[in-house]
């Protein structure tokens, strides 16, 4: 064994030996050494197929949810909340079905998240009524005493800036988001409408994103549309945009954590 | 400083500042009434701040002495002293954020001043303000040292660091602002990230120019470190931050990559930002500074080829460790922890070359605080390289993953290993390069020392207990096969490893205070003699740059 190893390091010492003398071949044989891994690893992820589950009933995000996203990540909501409910038996009991690759496909950045100093929000959508959500944005101890979550009142004074939403969706679909000219030229007013329910702008909205899409008054003021509204949109579709993790059988969902664990 | 410099050198740097200055008038007139307009501003008076300090000594004197006679120590002053800025604004939103967490409502009513705005204030003003300067400074020390050559360029070193620092500053300042693209560790904007492009660029010509100036035949094992510290970082900077901008008048823009690719490329950068940001570099300060302040040769130059290739090629390979369970496919987990397990290999090698290069030298590592403080970050970088293939298995991992377990062992490695090995470094440093004596107290680095251990300790021992105690009341079942703890019980478990942990960062950052006072007071210092044969040579009959390996 040891004379094993020897034979596999004197080549490396004689080869490092060599390149020690040479700024240049030093750094290429960095480059060379450090490129290996990221390519087996990641390339493929692009090519395979079964890397992302296929989900043909999916929807984009509207650009009220968009809005609402760029929200969470202007806030750092990821900072505190995973997106990613892992295949552990624990998880699924108390958040829901494990998270797919392909839930988060439209997902530019996905927000996956690296720590729980609050609950995962994979499948929050739906979960608490939009009332519940400002009150808890406004004054999270008023409804969780002992949280300590930061809170967010200003979201409700903050008018939505909604002129730059056109050029947002646009750069999405240069990354690969499919959203189609219509809902580029029409995401001002499909902002507007879809927290403004039983008007023209609403069913246009219903229209472009189905029928199922949440027109609601999502901060309950009906003046204007504020930056609540947009991140109260957004943390209700979280999960919602396929149910494909739902339909998934219990007996694969049991051999999955199986082959797990 | 700018007399140092040449009438024609004086007039390049107007020059660049001049462009400087006039991108940040596009910027902030572009990008009216959004961030990119604010930081616009930003540099348009960085740029006219510095043309004012050039332009107002343009027709000074210029040097009349032989530059390539001595080593070129300017800019690294200012590193060092940047860094330790750095560190008080890094460390003191850090120890902030720390407080919130246990008492959510102590912060101004303000958006800018939430846990999640601060945060990435605390990593990037610790990482790349305090690391990244130290990490440029000590390069710079550490390559004319070891090559024996002043560094190649007059106003490129200048521009390497402060470029650097205003990257920085528009990173920090865009987070209060809510400009981020929340890829951790990456999260400052597009033009902020083709910025640090260019400036890295050119930081990695000055290194490698300089050393091919150099007077040794051989390249020092520390520029090893830095060498793949500048070249992989590169790599990883500009893939994990390809992005498309929604527009050119604002900061927003989205990632190339979406859902379980992005989140595979992530932490692909992340883990190897710890590798080649805060080890690699950090690996670098460690093999010159140890040596050179024990006294001692380094213990084996095979340990060192050895876990020098072991760390460029396995650590590549680990960052899938952070999405075990998740929806990336298994076979990446599953290589993600074999090199994890292996990574210890060339961790320890590194570690243990550290150690052994101290026998012989232990009185000193008892009697000097600065070489104890270099000695106690390898130990550091022992332990928490073993915790992190430890975390990295699959079972262990889904206990860790998401808790301050995670937390914790990161400031092992930031705490006990990045800060304590930087300080060290810069208290061997400091004295060298202001020619001092010595430090301004000798006691004051003993303090430093202590409460830098008794802080990192105190945090360390918080966290463990904490995200032990949270992952496990996680998946805590019941009798009836119903989950016994909600997710509340759980925050309300942590308040008090919160609060111990907040006094541990406390007593670190009192430390680091203590530290920059000592720092500040030895430059005001009197000037002691030069030192003999610290200046460029190619005498061979000179002592060797570096005790000579075996």
């Amino acid at each position: 064994m040891i004379r094993w190893l020897k034979k596999l390091y004197y080549p490396i010492q004689a080869g490092h030996y060599r390149l020690e003398r040479h700024s240049m071949g030093l750094a290429l044989g960095i480059v060379a050494a450090a490129s290996v891994g990221g390519l087996v690893e990641i390339a493929p992820l692009f090519t395979i197929d079964e890397t992302v589950e296929s989900a043909p009933e999916m929807r984009v995000y509207t650009p009220l949810e968009q809005a609402g996203r760029d929200i969470y990540v202007r806030e750092g909501c990821y900072l505190c909340h995973s997106q990613m409910i892992r295949t552990l038996a624990d998880e699924v009991d108390r958040y829901g079905p494990y998270s797919l690759a392909v839930e988060s496909q439209y997902d530019h950045p996905m927000l996956w998240g690296s720590k729980r100093t609050g609950p995962d929000l994979a499948r929050l959508g739906g979960k608490y009524s939009d009332d519940w959500h400002v009150a808890h944005l406004i004054d999270p101890r008023a409804v969780v005493p002992d949280s300590v979550m930061p809170h967010y009142a200003f979201l409700a004074d903050a008018q939505l800036e909604i002129a730059s939403l056109p050029a947002r969706l646009a750069a999405l679909r240069k990354v690969g988001v499919p959203y189609t000219d219509a809902m580029i030229e029409a995401a001002e007013q499909d902002a507007l409408g879809q927290a403004r329910p039983d008007t023209d702008r609403a069913d246009a909205v219903m229209e472009r994103y189905g029928e199922d899409t949440q027109v609601r008054n999502f901060d309950g003021d009906s003046g204007r549309l504020t930056e609540m509204d947009a991140l109260v949109a957004y943390l209700q579709i979280l999960g919602r945009l396929t149910d494909v993790a739902h339909a998934t059988d219990p007996a694969t969902i049991k051999a999955g954590l199986e082959a797990a664990q | 400083m700018v007399a140092k410099l040449t009438f024609v050198e004086r007039q390049i740097a107007l020059l660049i500042l001049g462009i400087i200055t006039i991108l940040g008038l596009v910027m902030a007139s572009l990008g009216a009434g959004d961030a990119l307009g604010v930081h616009g501003f930003i540099v348009l008076f960085a740029g006219l701040g510095l043309i004012f300090a050039v332009g107002g000594s343009l027709y000074a004197p210029e040097p009349i002495e032989d530059r390539s006679r001595e080593y070129y120590d300017d800019p690294i002053k200012i590193g060092i002293v940047l860094a330790m800025i750095w560190a008080m604004i890094g460390m003191g939103v850090g120890d902030w954020v720390a407080w919130m967490l246990a008492f959510p409502d102590l912060r101004f009513d303000a958006a800018w001043s939430s846990f999640g705005r601060l945060r990435p204030v605390h990593t990037t003003g610790i990482i790349f303000g305090f690391g990244g300067n130290a990490l440029i400074a000590t390069s710079m020390h550490v390559m004319q040292r070891t090559s024996r050559a002043r560094l190649a360029g007059q106003i490129s070193p200048w521009f390497v660091l402060l470029g650097y620092n205003l990257f920085v500053i528009l990173a920090t300042t865009g987070y209060v602002m809510g400009v981020t693209q929340s890829k951790e560790y990456a999260e400052a904007e597009w033009y902020a990230d083709i910025w640090l492009v260019v400036v890295w660029v050119v930081y990695f010509v000055l290194y490698i120019r300089t050393l091919a100036r150099r007077n040794e035949p051989h390249i020092y094992v520390a520029n090893w470190y830095y060498l793949a510290f500048i070249l992989v970082v590169a790599m990883l900077h500009i893939v994990n931050n390809l992005a498309v901008p929604a527009s050119f008048t604002a900061a927003k823009s989205y990632s190339l990559f979406s859902g379980v690719q992005d989140a595979m490329t992530q932490w692909w950068y992340g883990h190897n930002a710890v590798a080649f940001f805060l080890t690699a570099g950090f690996l670098g300060m460690l093999y010159y500074y140890l040596p050179k302040r024990a006294q001692r040769p380094i213990y084996s130059y095979r340990l060192s080829i050895l876990s020098f290739w072991g760390i460029v090629f396995f650590y590549i390979w680990v960052g899938s460790h952070h999405l075990h369970y998740t929806a990336l496919p298994h076979w990446v987990q599953t290589l993600g922890v074999t090199f994890s397990v292996m990574l210890l290999v060339p961790s320890w090698a590194s570690a243990g070359n550290a150690l052994m290069t101290l026998n012989g030298a232990w009185h000193k590592v008892r009697d000097d605080a600065t070489l104890r403080f270099m000695f106690v970050a390898a130990v550091f970088y022992g332990l928490s390289t073993f915790e992190g293939s430890f975390m990295a298995i699959r079972p262990v991992n889904s206990l860790s993953h998401y808790t301050d377990w995670t937390v914790g062992h990161v400031h092992a490695g930031s705490m006990g290993w990045v800060a304590l090995i930087t300080f060290g470094a810069i208290y061997a440093a400091v004295p060298l390069i202001w020619r001092r004596d010595d430090m301004y107290s000798w006691r004051l680095v003993e303090w430093h020392f202590w409460l830098a251990l008794a802080g990192t300790v105190i945090y360390i021992f918080a966290m463990w207990n904490s995200g032990i105690v949270q992952g496990l009341m996680w998946r805590t079942y019941n009798d009836v096969g119903t989950l016994q703890y909600s997710f509340m019980d759980t925050v309300v478990a942590m308040h008090p490893y919160y609060i111990a942990r907040a006094i541990g960062g406390l007593l670190f950052l009192i430390g680091a205070v203590i530290g920059f006072y000592n720092i500040l007071m030895t430059i005001r210092a009197a000037r002691s003699e030069d030192r003999l044969l610290d200046h460029p040579t190619d005498s061979e009959a000179c002592e060797p740059a570096v005790p000579v390996a075996e």
